[in-house]
């Protein structure tokens, strides 16, 4: 009886434990995760002048898109696409990475859904965003 | 014979912390997407935007 109770104990507070220290933290450091990081921050050198400029903003799906090319040369537009399509494949597969690397493939939307807020909060003043249909400067 | 109340107990509780785990941890991943952040535009302590924006506080 007393062996019983114990081992209920024990049980209960292996999946407390296991419980709370998923809840603490999501895994982020992964290989995968830790590439895909660097190669943002290497963008994020060609990019930033582009969100300053209007050119580029942050979408409410926590993507970016072209938002007016005309701010761009016209000899430079190409570039800024593949910068752009290079940029958003980064930040899919990012989403889903977080997702998997934490045993729960089905949380990529959500991932995806807290990323597109926290994106925008940490948007530098004078960068566009996405709000409702359009465009709202920061 | 107290024993099936402990195993009818061990039922109900076990099965609800298991599930538990399956919720989407909110408050972790905005913890996690601030780190990633954080590190990819090179944001230091204190250099966030200005909160100036009062529209962009009753988001929360």
């Amino acid at each position: 009886m007393k062996k019983l109770l114990l081992s209920f104990v024990m049980i209960v507070s292996m999946f407390a434990a296991n419980w709370a220290a998923a809840a603490a933290d999501l895994e982020v450091n992964t290989p995968a995760i830790t590439a895909l990081k660097a190669s943002m921050q290497a963008r994020h050198g060609q990019l930033s002048a582009f969100y300053s400029s209007g050119a580029v903003g942050l979408t409410k799906d926590a993507f970016i898109a072209i938002k007016d090319a005309t701010a761009v040369p016209l000899k430079d537009r190409g570039a800024l696409n593949s910068l752009v399509s290079a940029e958003n494949a980064d930040r899919a597969n990012l989403y889903k990475e977080i997702a998997t690397a934490n045993g729960h493939p089905e949380w990529q939307n959500d991932i995806q859904a807290t990323f597109a807020g926290r994106w925008i909060d940490k948007a530098q003043s004078g960068w566009f965003y996405q709000s409702g249909g359009g465009w709202v400067k920061k | 014979m107290k024993n099936w109340k402990i195993i009818l107990l061990l039922a109900a509780i076990l099965p609800a912390c298991v599930t538990i785990n399956i919720y989407f941890p909110a408050a972790a991943a905005e913890k996690a997407a601030d780190k990633i952040i954080d590190e990819v535009w090179q944001i230091k302590d204190g250099q966030e935007a200005p909160a100036d924006k009062p529209a962009e506080t009753p988001e929360k």
